[in-house]
This record gives C-alpha cells, sequence and structure tokens, in this order.
C-alpha cells in the first residue's frame, strides 16, 4: 500500500521504461505502470504519447485496472481522435457483459469520451442500457444521456432519447427517476422552450413519490425539478407543498434549502388567510434555524439565502434575532453574514439587545468586521427612531477609542443620521471637528466635509476647516473634491462676507484646473448660479434635502424574486441572475415567483398571472412615464400657473457678494477659457434664464383654491368626510368631469370619485395613477369601472388607497397629483387630501409616554393656532375629534378653562401631540401643536378646523 | 453540475485532479492555487468566482479540497458533497493527510468514478461502496451478488447491504448534548439552548426494521398519558434526521422509524429551547479596589442528582490585561493565573450534585493611564455530565426482523446520556 512511490519517479528516460513495463507479459508489472502513467497525469505530465500502450491493456478482467485505463481515455481521447477508435471494440463488448457493474462502467465512460466517431458506436449500447433490467445500468445510461446531449443535442434528438427518457420517470427505481429528472432538467434548461419536462399533475405526483425513497441526492435532483413547476391553483399548490415540507427534517442541508425554495415559491400562491399559509410560514423558521448549525461553509450558504428570504419574508424570521448573534469562533465569512441579517432583523422589539451586541463586536480584531459593525450600529439608528439617541451616543463612545479606522466608519454613519433627524443631535459636531486630521479615507473626509458644510452656520471655524482640505484639494479623490466644492458653496451662501476669496479659490480650482468634467460642471454651475441669482442659488443648494429611507443595500425587487427561485444555488450565494456568472444558452431564462391566484381561474402561463387583472391592466403602470412629463402636463392644463420667480430682497451682503461674483470670476472666466468655442458661450447665456423658471415650479404650485374646504354638509357622525368638489371639469378633460372627496371608513382610506361623461361618445377602460407624494399614498387596486360610460351618464368609485407608495414631499404637504386615464386620453389634475384621512385608530398614546414625548419635542417645533367661532363644549369637541382618530388622552380644568390633550398618529408614524384650552362661553379655541416633523402641524390644523366647524 | 474536483496539499500541488465536464480547461487547476491557496491575504469566502468559473472549497488539516463548476449548481449540495466526500475516505483509509491522500490515488479515482457521474452525486453511502469498490480489486461474483450490488446501490435502502449476520445481535445509543448558555451577573437567564445528537451503533443481523421512541412532548400529549409515570416530556424545537429515517412518517406520526445503517450514524440532530437543566449555576462578585486591585469571589453550584457525578470541570475567570500578579484560594481542584491566556483557570476533576464550591483570588493590578475601561469579558464554564439537560429520555428502540429468527428481546441494548458544556458563559 505504497502507491506514493509512483508520484516520485521523475528521472529522464520515463515514458521509454513506462513504455516497456506497459507491453509487458506480467500483469502485475502491466498495472503497475498503468498506475505510473495515472499518477503523472494527475500531476499534469503530457503522457499522451503512451496511448496505443494503454489502450492495449484494456482488453483485462481485472476491474481496477480496467477502470485506470478508462481514466486515461476520458483524459486524452480527445486529443488522440484517431487511436481513440481502437478502443470502441472493447467498450462495446463490455456493454454486453453479464456483469451489470461493467455494463454500467463502459456506458458511463463511452458517454465521457467526446469524440464524434466514438459517438456514433455509443448510440445502440446506450438505447440497450436505457431499457437493461438492470436499475443500476439504467439509472448510468440516463445520465448518458445527458453527456450525449452535451456532445452532439441533434443526434439525441434524432435517436429518440430523449423519449426513453421521459419514460424512465415512471420508472419503478426511484435512483433511475432521479437521474432521469436530472438529465432532463439539464437538457430542458438549454432549451428554455422546448416542452422537455411536461411537468403536469400526473408527473408531478410521481416525482412525489419517488422523493420519499431516493437517495439524499435524488431528493435535492427532485426538488429543484419541481421548483420549476407552476401548480394551476392554490389547492395544488398546497398539496404538493404538504407533500414537500417533512423534507424540511432532513439531516442533508442541502434537501433542506431545496425544500425551502419549493415552498417558499409555492406559497406565493396560496391566499394569506388560509390557515394553512400561517401554518407553513411557522414551519419554516426551525429547520432555517437549524442550518445554522452545520459546518461554516454551509451556514455561509444558508445565511447568503436567510438574506434572501428574510427580505422577501421579513415575519419568519422576526423572532429568531439571537441566532445570528456572532460567535467568538465563526470564521468571518459567517460573521459577515450574519451581521448582515441582524441589521434587516432589527426593530424596536429587539433594538437594545442588538446594539449591545454591535457594541461588542466593534471592539473585535478583524477591519472589515468592526467597520461593518460599527456601520450596523448607524443603520440601526436611521431604521429604529426610537434608538437613535442610544445609537448616536454608542458612536461617539467609539470615536473616543481614536481607533482610526473605526472613527472614519463612525463619522460616515453619522453623517446619514443627520441627514434622517436633522436638527437633533448637531451637539456632537465638536467632537467630530476634533478628528478631521485623522481621516484618510474619502467617504470619510467627504461625510466630514459634507457635514462642516451642511453645519456651516454653527461652526464657528467652518471656514479655516474646509481651507485646510482645499490645500491639496487636486491630491483628492473625486468623491472628496465635489463634496468640497459643495460645501465651500453652502459655506459662500450662509457667510457670504468672510468666505468670497474661499468660493473663488475652489471654483476656480474646479473649473479650471481639474480634468475631470463632472468636477468642471458642477463647478460652473454653482459659478453661474451664483453671479446671475444668488437666491435662487440659495434655494437651490440650501434646499431641504428629501429623507433617506430607512432600509439600505435592499435587493431590487425583481431580482429578489428571481433569486428567491434560485434558493440554495450559487445564484443565491452571489445574489446575482444566473446570467450574470454563466456563460452560453444556460441560465439566460429568467425565474419568476407564480402569481397568487384563486382556485377558480387558471394560469396557463405564469407571465399573465403577473398582470393584475381587471379593467386595464397594461396601462396601469404607463400613465406616469416620469415626474417631469407629468410636471409639464400639469403647467400646460393651467392648474397650476408657474409662479415666476419674484426674488425677495435679502440682505445687501448677500447681493452683494453675488455681484463681486459676476465682475470678477465670470468675466476672466468667459474671456479665458471658455470664450474661444462660442457654442459654449451661447449655452451660458442662455441657462439662467431657463433654471429659475423650472427650479421654483414645483415650490410655487398653490392649489388651494380647488379645494374649499370649508363649505359643503359634513357627517354628523364618525371620521369627518370633506363634502365633493370639482377636481377636474369637463371642459379640461375632453368632457370627462371628476368630482370626488377623500373618506377613512373602517381603517381603509378611499377616494370616492364621481366621473360624469359630458361627452357625446362612451368612455371605457379608466384607469388612474398617482403621483408620488409625501404620506406615499397609492391606488390599492385598479380602478373599478367596468362597464362603459355612456353619455351623460354618472358613475360613482369609490377607490381604496394604500400608504406604501413612493414617497415625496409636496407642497402643500398634502397635495396629491393626479393621472385618470380613458379611451379617449390621458389627464392630470391634482387635489388636497385633508390630512385626518392619515390618522391611524391606534393612535392613542399611553399618558406616561404622551408627557414624555410633549417635553422631549423642543419649543421650537410648537405651533399655535386660534379656532374661531367654534360652539361646542369641550366634552362634544372631544367626541367629535376622536370619530376623525384625534384621542384625547386627558383632560384639566383650570380656572375655568378647559385643557384637553390630545394625541394623533399619522399612517407613516409620526405622532402630532395636541392642547386645545376651551373657555366656557368663548367660542374661540386656542391649539398648540407639538410634533417631529413640524411642516405638518399647518395640515393637521386645518383638520380641527374642518372637524369641529362640521 | 459539478465540473470537477481537485485535491491539493498545502503548498497548492495537484494530488488528485478530476475533470466531468468539458467546460472545466486544464488551467482551472491553476486558476485555485494561484487565487486561493497561493492568495496573499486570508481568503474571505468558501466560494470563489475566478473568471467567470466557481470554485467551493473545503480544508480538512491541511488538504484542500476544491469542486469547480461554470453553472449556476446547488451550492448547498456541492458543500454536503465535498463532506460526504471527506467521510467516505475517512472511512476507506482514516485520516485524510497527504500521505494516505497519495498512498490511496487509484481508489479515490476509482471512488470519484463511482460517486460522481457528469459532476451529478451518486450513492455515496459507505457501507454500499465497501460491497464492490474494494482495495484488493473484484473478486470474481456469482451473478446473484452482482444483483444484490446493483440492487442495494440503487435501492431505497442505500445505506445498508443485505445479508449482514452477528451472533450476539447488539446496539448502542448514545445520547450527546452540549448546553449553551448567557447568564447575567445577576443569574438572569440571557440565552440557553441545547443541541444534541443521538448517535447510534449497530450490530444487527438482516435488514432490522427499528422504531425509536423518547419522551416528545407532542408524542405524550397524543397519548393522553403526558407525565403519568413520572416521565417529563420535552420540547423539541426542530430535528432533523438520518436519510434512513422515513420523513413522510414523522410528518404524518411523528413516529421514528428506519432500518439502520450497519455500525455507526448519527441517527437524528435536535435542538431545544425550553426547560433547560443548567448543570452548574456560577455566581461571580468582582470589586474593584482602589485602582490596583481586583477582588474576585466565584461560586459554583452543581444542580442535579447528588447521586451523579459532574467531571472535567473547568471554570475561566478573565483578568484585566494589566495584571501583575494573582493570588489565588479555592476549596476543592486547583486553581492557576495563565498570564498568556489573561485568565485565571480553576479546574475540578470531579463534583457531586448538589454541591458548591467556591474560589477566591486578589489581582493586583499595574497603574495605566488608559482611559478605556476593562470590558470585563464573562466567565465561561466548561464540565461533562452523566444526562441530558434537555431532559430528553429514550423510552424504546424496538427492533423487528421478520425473515430472521431474533426478536425485539434478544437484542442487548445499551443507552448513555452524556451532557456536555457548549459556550456556557456568565457574565460579570
Amino acid at each position: 500500500m505504497t502507491d506514493s512511490k509512483y508520484f516520485t519517479t521523475t528521472k529522464k528516460g520515463e515514458i521509454f521504461e513506462l513504455k516497456a513495463e506497459l507491453n509487458s507479459d506480467k500483469k502485475e508489472k502491466k498495472k503497475e505502470a498503468v498506475k505510473k502513467v495515472i499518477a503523472s497525469m494527475t500531476v499534469g505530465k503530457d503522457v499522451s504519447a503512451l496511448f496505443p500502450d494503454v489502450v492495449n491493456c484494456m482488453q483485462t478482467d481485472n476491474l481496477e485496472l480496467k477502470k485506470l485505463v478508462y481514466l486515461y481515455l476520458m483524459n486524452y481521447a480527445k486529443s488522440q481522435p484517431d487511436m481513440a477508435i481502437m478502443a470502441v471494440n472493447t467498450f462495446v463488448k463490455d456493454c454486453e457483459d453479464p456483469n451489470p457493474l461493467i455494463r454500467a462502467l463502459a456506458v458511463r465512460t463511452m458517454g465521457c469520451i467526446r469524440v464524434d466517431k466514438i459517438t456514433e458506436y455509443l448510440c445502440e449500447p446506450l438505447r440497450k442500457c436505457l431499457k437493461d433490467e438492470d436499475p443500476y445500468v439504467r439509472k448510468t445510461a440516463a445520465v448518458c444521456v445527458a453527456k450525449l446531449h452535451d456532445i452532439n443535442a441533434q443526434l439525441v434528438e434524432d435517436q429518440g432519447f430523449l423519449d426513453t427518457l421521459k419514460d424512465l420517470i415512471s420508472d419503478s427505481n426511484p435512483m433511475v427517476v432521479a437521474n432521469a429528472v436530472a438529465a432532463l432538467s439539464e437538457i430542458a434548461e438549454s432549451h428554455p422552450n422546448s416542452n422537455l419536462l411536461d411537468l403536469n399533475p400526473q408527473s408531478i405526483n410521481k416525482l412525489l413519490t419517488a422523493l420519499n425513497e431516493c437517495t439524499e441526492w435524488g431528493q435535492i435532483f427532485i426538488l429543484d425539478c419541481l421548483a420549476n413547476y407552476t401548480p394551476r391553483d392554490d389547492r395544488e399548490s398546497q398539496s404538493i407543498c404538504e407533500r414537500v415540507t417533512p423534507r424540511l427534517s432532513h439531516a442533508n442541508s442541502a434537501v433542506v434549502l431545496s425544500a425551502v425554495k419549493v415552498l417558499m415559491k409555492f406559497m406565493e400562491m396560496l391566499p394569506k388567510d388560509l390557515d394553512y399559509y400561517g401554518t407553513l410560514l411557522k414551519k419554516l423558521a426551525p429547520p432555517l434555524v437549524t442550518l445554522l448549525s452545520a459546518e461554516p461553509e454551509l451556514q455561509y450558504v444558508a445565511l447568503r439565502n436567510i438574506n434572501l428570504i428574510v427580505q422577501k419574508r421579513p415575519e419568519i424570521l422576526k423572532h429568531e434575532m439571537k441566532v445570528f448573534f456572532v460567535k467568538y469562533n465563526d470564521p468571518i465569512y459567517v460573521k459577515l453574514e450574519k451581521l448582515d441579517i441582524m441589521i434587516r432583523l432589527a426593530s424596536q422589539a429587539n433594538i437594545a439587545q442588538v446594539l449591545a451586541e454591535l457594541k461588542e463586536y466593534a471592539t473585535e480584531v478583524d477591519v472589515d468586521f468592526v467597520r461593518k459593525a460599527v456601520r450596523a450600529i448607524g443603520r440601526c439608528a436611521i431604521k429604529v427612531e426610537q434608538s437613535a439617541e442610544r445609537c448616536v451616543s454608542t458612536l461617539l463612545d467609539l470615536i473616543q477609542t481614536k481607533v482610526n479606522y473605526v472613527v472614519q466608519e463612525a463619522i460616515v454613519v453619522i453623517k446619514d443620521i443627520f441627514r434622517k433627524y436633522p436638527n437633533k443631535y448637531e451637539s456632537v459636531i465638536a467632537t467630530l471637528c476634533e478628528n478631521l486630521d485623522s481621516l484618510d479615507e474619502p467617504e470619510a473626509r467627504a461625510a466630514m466635509i459634507w457635514i462642516v458644510g451642511e453645519y456651516a452656520e454653527r461652526i464657528d471655524n467652518a471656514d479655516e476647516l474646509l481651507e485646510s482640505f482645499l490645500e491639496g484639494f487636486h491630491d483628492e479623490s473625486t468623491q472628496v473634491q465635489l463634496q468640497l466644492l459643495t460645501a465651500i458653496v453652502k459655506l459662500f451662501l450662509k457667510k457670504p462676507t468672510e468666505t468670497q476669496e474661499l468660493v473663488q479659490q475652489v471654483l476656480s480650482l474646479a473649473t479650471q484646473d481639474s480634468d475631470n468634467p463632472d468636477l468642471r460642471d458642477r463647478g460652473y454651475i454653482y459659478w453661474r448660479l451664483l453671479s446671475t441669482d444668488p437666491v435662487a442659488a440659495k434655494e437651490v443648494v440650501l434646499a431641504e434635502k428629501p429623507l433617506i429611507s430607512e432600509e439600505t443595500d435592499l435587493i431590487e425587487p425583481t431580482l429578489l424574486e428571481e433569486l428567491i427561485c434560485h434558493i440554495g444555488t450559487l445564484a443565491s450565494v452571489y445574489h446575482k441572475p444566473p446570467s450574470a456568472f454563466v456563460e452560453g444558452s444556460r441560465g439566460v431564462m429568467h425565474k419568476r415567483l407564480p402569481a397568487r391566484t384563486g382556485s377558480g381561474e387558471g394560469t396557463e402561463c405564469p407571465d399573465v398571472g403577473n398582470a393584475a387583472g381587471g379593467s386595464a391592466p397594461e396601462a396601469a403602470p404607463s400613465i406616469i412615464p416620469s415626474q417631469g412629463d407629468l410636471l409639464g402636463d400639469l403647467l400646460n392644463l393651467d392648474l397650476a400657473p408657474p409662479t415666476t420667480t419674484g426674488p425677495t430682497p435679502s440682505t445687501s451682503g448677500m447681493q452683494m457678494g453675488g455681484m463681486d461674483l459676476l465682475g470678477g470670476g465670470l468675466e476672466s472666466l468667459l474671456g479665458g477659457d471658455i470664450g474661444g468655442s462660442p457654442a459654449m458661450g451661447a449655452g451660458f447665456g442662455a441657462a439662467p434664464a431657463v433654471m429659475p423658471a423650472s427650479l421654483n415650479a414645483p415650490v410655487g404650485g398653490g392649489l388651494g383654491d380647488l379645494f374649499d374646504l370649508g363649505g359643503g354638509v359634513g357627517m354628523p357622525m364618525g371620521a369627518y368626510i370633506p363634502p365633493k368638489t370639482v377636481w377636474l371639469p369637463a371642459m379640461k378633460a375632453k368632457g370627462l368631469e371628476i368630482s370626488g372627496t377623500f373618506a377613512r371608513r373602517a381603517g381603509v382610506i378611499q377616494m370616492e370619485l364621481v366621473l360624469t361623461n359630458k361627452a357625446m361618445s362612451v368612455m371605457t377602460d379608466f384607469a388612474i395613477q398617482f403621483n408620488r407624494n409625501s404620506f406615499g399614498l397609492a391606488p390599492a387596486g385598479p380602478l373599478q369601472v367596468l362597464t362603459p360610460l355612456g353619455p351623460n351618464q354618472t358613475i360613482e368609485v369609490s377607490l381604496p388607497l394604500s400608504t406604501v407608495g413612493p414617497v415625496m414631499k409636496m407642497d402643500p404637504l398634502n397635495n396629491l397629483q393626479v393621472a385618470v386615464k380613458n379611451n379617449i386620453d390621458v389627464f392630470y389634475f391634482s387635489c388636497q387630501y385633508p390630512i385626518s384621512m392619515l390618522f391611524v385608530e391606534d393612535g392613542k398614546m399611553e399618558r406616561q409616554v404622551f408627557l414624555a414625548t410633549w417635553k422631549d419635542i423642543p419649543n421650537d417645533n410648537e405651533s399655535q393656532f386660534q379656532i374661531q367661532d367654534c360652539h361646542l363644549n369641550s366634552e362634544a369637541a372631544s367626541n367629535k375629534l376622536q370619530g376623525s382618530n384625534i384621542f384625547t388622552i386627558a383632560k384639566r380644568t383650570v380656572e375655568g378653562q378647559d385643557m384637553l390633550y390630545m394625541s394623533i398618529k399619522l399612517s407613516n408614524g409620526i405622532w402630532v401631540l395636541a392642547e386645545l384650552k376651551v373657555q366656557a362661553g368663548n367660542p374661540n379655541y386656542t391649539i398648540s401643536l407639538k410634533c417631529r416633523a413640524p411642516e405638518v402641524s399647518q395640515c393637521v390644523f386645518q383638520c380641527y378646523e374642518a372637524v369641529l366647524k362640521n | 453540475m459539478i465540473g470537477g474536483l481537485f485535491i491539493y496539499n498545502h503548498k497548492g500541488e495537484v494530488l488528485i485532479s478530476r475533470v466531468y465536464r468539458d467546460d472545466i480547461g486544464r488551467n482551472a487547476v491553476d486558476a485555485f492555487r494561484v487565487n486561493v491557496i497561493h492568495a496573499r491575504q486570508q481568503v474571505r469566502s468558501p466560494v470563489t468566482n475566478i473568471a467567470r468559473t466557481s470554485f467551493f472549497h473545503v480544508k480538512r488539516s491541511n488538504i484542500w479540497l476544491a469542486a469547480v463548476t461554470k453553472q449556476n449548481v446547488n451550492a448547498a449540495m456541492v458543500f454536503e458533497f465535498l463532506y460526504k466526500m471527506c467521510d467516505v475516505m475517512t472511512a476507506y483509509f482514516g485520516k485524510i493527510s497527504e500521505e494516505n491522500i497519495k498512498n490511496n490515488f487509484v481508489l479515490i479515482y476509482e471512488l470519484l468514478d463511482e460517486i460522481l457521474d457528469f459532476g451529478y452525486p451518486q450513492n455515496s453511502e459507505t457501507g454500499a461502496l465497501k460491497t464492490f469498490i474494494t482495495q484488493t480489486g473484484i473478486k470474481s461474483q456469482s451473478k446473484e451478488e452482482q444483483s444484490q450490488i446493483t440492487s442495494q446501490v440503487t435501492g431505497q435502502i442505500g445505506w445498508r447491504r443485505e445479508g449482514i449476520k452477528y451472533r450476539r445481535n447488539e446496539l448502542f445509543l448514545d445520547v450527546l448534548e452540549s448546553v449553551n448558555l448567557l447568564m447575567s451577573p445577576q443569574g438572569q437567564v440571557l440565552s440557553a439552548h441545547v443541541s444534541g445528537r443521538v448517535v447510534m451503533k449497530s450490530y444487527l443481523s438482516g435488514m432490522p426494521e427499528c422504531k425509536f421512541g423518547m419522551n416528545d412532548k407532542i408524542v405524550i400529549d397524543k397519548q393522553g398519558k403526558g407525565g403519568g409515570n413520572g416521565c417529563q416530556s420535552i420540547a423539541i424545537d426542530d430535528c432533523t434526521f438520518h436519510q434512513c429515517v422515513r420523513l413522510s412518517k414523522f410528518d404524518a406520526e411523528r413516529s421514528i422509524s428506519f432500518i439502520p445503517p450497519d455500525g455507526e450514524c448519527e441517527l437524528m440532530r435536535y435542538r431545544t429551547t425550553k426547560d433547560i437543566i443548567l448543570p452548574f449555576r456560577v455566581i461571580p462578585l468582582v470589586r474593584e479596589v482602589g485602582r490596583t486591585k481586583l477582588e474576585v469571589k466565584v461560586v459554583i453550584k452543581s444542580n442535579f442528582k447528588p447521586s451523579l457525578l459532574a467531571q472535567k470541570i473547568e471554570v475561566r475567570i478573565p483578568t484585566p490585561l494589566n495584571t501583575s500578579g494573582v493570588q489565588v484560594i479555592c476549596m476543592k481542584g486547583k486553581a492557576k493565573y495563565k498570564a498568556s491566556e489573561n485568565a485565571i483557570v480553576w479546574k475540578i476533576k470531579r463534583m457531586a450534585g448538589m454541591k458548591e464550591s467556591q474560589i477566591s483570588a486578589e489581582i493586583e493590578l499595574l497603574p495605566t493611564n488608559d482611559k478605556k475601561k476593562w470590558a470585563r469579558p464573562p466567565i465561561s464554564m466548561n464540565f461533562e455530565v452523566p444526562f441530558a439537560p434537555s431532559g430528553l429520555k429514550v423510552r424504546y428502540l424496538k427492533v423487528f426482523e421478520p425473515k430472521l429468527n431474533y426478536s425485539d428481546h434478544d437484542v442487548i441494548k445499551w443507552v448513555r446520556y452524556i451532557g456536555r458544556s457548549g459556550i456556557y458563559e456568565t457574565r460579570c
């Protein structure tokens, strides 16, 4: 047993010696020689010269020797096709051998020899072997069909092997079934449109039966194949799920993951209110957790998949946070993945634990891991508002450690926290500034510069700080350069008198000395803006920034759906579609999750199922092509007359700063670099005229007149519903008149529309779409106008709305831009909804919490309003308000004055606290509103007024 | 599917190379060596993509096993296969080492030819493989023997061959548990779970049909006699089974029935989190005396039947980095300050249940100007106890062999419970 000696012979003339040995008469010597040849082959030596001699050893009863020769053949046949023919006879003979092991060996090896001439001879033996009496031979032959298909697809089809292979799916032996399934799946993958794997309820049933009986590997092949099937309805889906769930207890993690894939996919079709749906969700969690006790490599695969599952269905693992806590001995790749999932699962309920863990991790050794942990703390702050304060203080503690990369990472995330919670944590800026010198990474430098620029008015020496960066401007990365440019312009707009020189300097650095077009362009824009209209510049540069979203690096939904269909595979490990890393035709086909269907309507093709169904499915997504277009159309409709910029006179210092710049900078600019190019010059001349108008348009769209809050009849009970108003007059919409209002009924926001056809022709194909708006209002379903609307007919439609649409801050806050389409055209209008529609039912705050929150919100956020001419007593007012989900928490009477304390919760989680003063006999109420987002106060006040007066 | 499989030694020299698919070129062998084995930094992932070719690797001692593919393969399956490959090799020739692999390279090629066909894993149960892949070359078999082999390899019970005979039918069941705990200084359990395994070693003749029963809460409650005979039932969070167990039967009736492989196998793995018996409680007391001295007192209490003995007890008390000297007094066992590990290690050979023991230590500290406070890592503990901390009890293991004439009563059965500490920590 010392075969290792074969690895060591390296003397010269070896090939010659081997040749002699191979032709020896002694069997033992022959075998030894072949072993030596294989050893040489393994270490990469070229032993192809021995081909005829080795093939001569093929005719032997010694199975071990035969296998070695076969191994050699597989390696070298391609380079010596003519000589490989010598082997054919033996193969054909072996395929007739009485010993099934030898028959199988021959057919298995023949399939691996990729020589055309041999392939021709393979067909007959293969046909026999596919119908062999021995299952071992059949299962080998099944795989051989896939091999042959890889060499010559046409041949396989011509010879009818595919049909034989399909028949094997009904074989009595489970392993034959499994291999046939594997082979067919592979062949089907290279013919995406063939109906090769003709999956129907009968064949699925056969597969599910074989599933219980075959080897662990066979179960994987079958489950992976099942995952490609689209059940006809939810009942079939459920019955397959029921038969797949036992696999979740298999010891083989791959079987478990493939079962999870099938379940995740088919679950998509089950109605959510079904009991079984809930049961299935519960069944999925324990096996996923158990995967984390497997070997580290498998844990890694499992974690990458769990990352996808958590994004798709967060409810499955929401209570399992603890199992993702990092263990000291986990390999780094497991640690990093666990951290990712921890952040995804972080919520108000578990945030304390998570933060404690993250703080521990931030003191570990591995730099990447520590960085990610620090970043995770920042992400928690952004995700869970209640924890923001603790996160910030944790980050400050970490900054105190002065560990370079920790500090840099912390600064990057603190920038994001500033973005999310403006005007809350700026007190920490001083600490950050202390660490300015230690920052050497572009991202951290850029973040710090952003902070300095953004809060320039609070940092006394902001100009010095920024100036210090400016010295090495050209050595900085683009990211830092761009940030520095913007920050200095911000600084200039905030402190114009002291920083003129600085801004001149940075503008000339950016525009004259830089090769980077992005940097130059930004420089020119600022320069132009500052020199023409400093007020506009201020509005542009210092404009309020949109809030950053809570979740970061989420996988895009369509990709996520595709990856869910690939659970367990490489695609799910890379988080990339197979087409990104697989060559050729394989994997080009994109997989999709099936659509939910009722048991009645069957979906023949999964593509159709994805459309919404209902009145006008294809129209829905295309109504508003982009925000810009809508805006343009709105302007044309004259609904919102573009307010021309009335530059309000500002401080003279400001103006002067701008003028100076124009005098000095721009002239030299035009005269110097640009002057030579007339086209550029012309462009410059035109630009400022256009810019202010288009930039100001969205801000100035005041549409209040359309929405009459005061008049009309009110509802005596329940939520306040404003009277219907005309939103779209018939003359502007080719005869379609739309009026409507908003209501909240049983927790559902509804848009109640009255559509009147004042034209002569019939209108059909109605669809509706909203532009992005402040609270993410979006239609929860299609517009249900099922019958055509005849001339002079009126129809009332109620459209349920959801609050999960895309968000963009509007002005006024409760403005909603709507597009309605019918068979004639697309029409745009905008309307305002009473913000009380968004007051949710669980808006009653605990007294203690109310007190604490009231104190916690800074007084700057408090606004006071007068409600005049209201003749209700405090009791009646409180009742009336309650109907609109404005909850009275406490009442206090001081000197004949009733003080009512109330709370309101908006659908996006914003709390508004109110104090209402009612004095007996005085029809004028005073109301104070406190809210972390003071912008909403005005709208809330309007609601109070509307509710109380109706 | 798997396109090829390579085995390297620690230097990156190829010991075994078997290519299954045409899309894997000869340069793949070198690509992995250069980019992973010889890579400058530590490898950050067990899956590496080099020029659109994916490499999966596992390491056993200093041997690298790498599977390579160009397709979107089932990644979990590839790793499971690599582990299985290691198991098979170990079963054939012992430890996976360069020497053993070189000595058995012909055998390994033969195995690779059998258990992987065109990159699809085939039956890889050692029991079955050993019937027809032998190191001595195949003896001439009779026709019956041949068909027996093939039906076993492809059959429903691929893990066991027919015709096994023992004079004495005997089986051993080991319930091996590791108990994990994280406790607050006040003695509050922050997290605790048991991960357990039931390992079965069987020497049974024929094709024995076995049925395994334990005090699973769901089963006991269903039978309606929970706790009637003093047998407490336990709630199992999740369990997985060896492939011999009929899963659909478990899913439907929660009964565990199977035909075991011959010899040793891991029948099931399970996890519990409820009603765990924590064999030890650690009560720490740390007092800072001025800036240069710490007083530590740790009491451990054993919490199980007095008749049982815990073994190999070790308590590890971390000390600050600036420790200059330690004085330890303990009532039982031996305690030592190990400067290199920054800890006091206290070892007790044996301890009976319902006892307590204590250690006190004075730690002298060097004055430092380090503002950062000592993070106080948790006190960890190791031990071994002769019972299952989850409370799991084997109720029965019945054996039926209809064709041979031995009955359940003739089988000699042994059951053993061992509870070990996993990560067993108390914060201080």
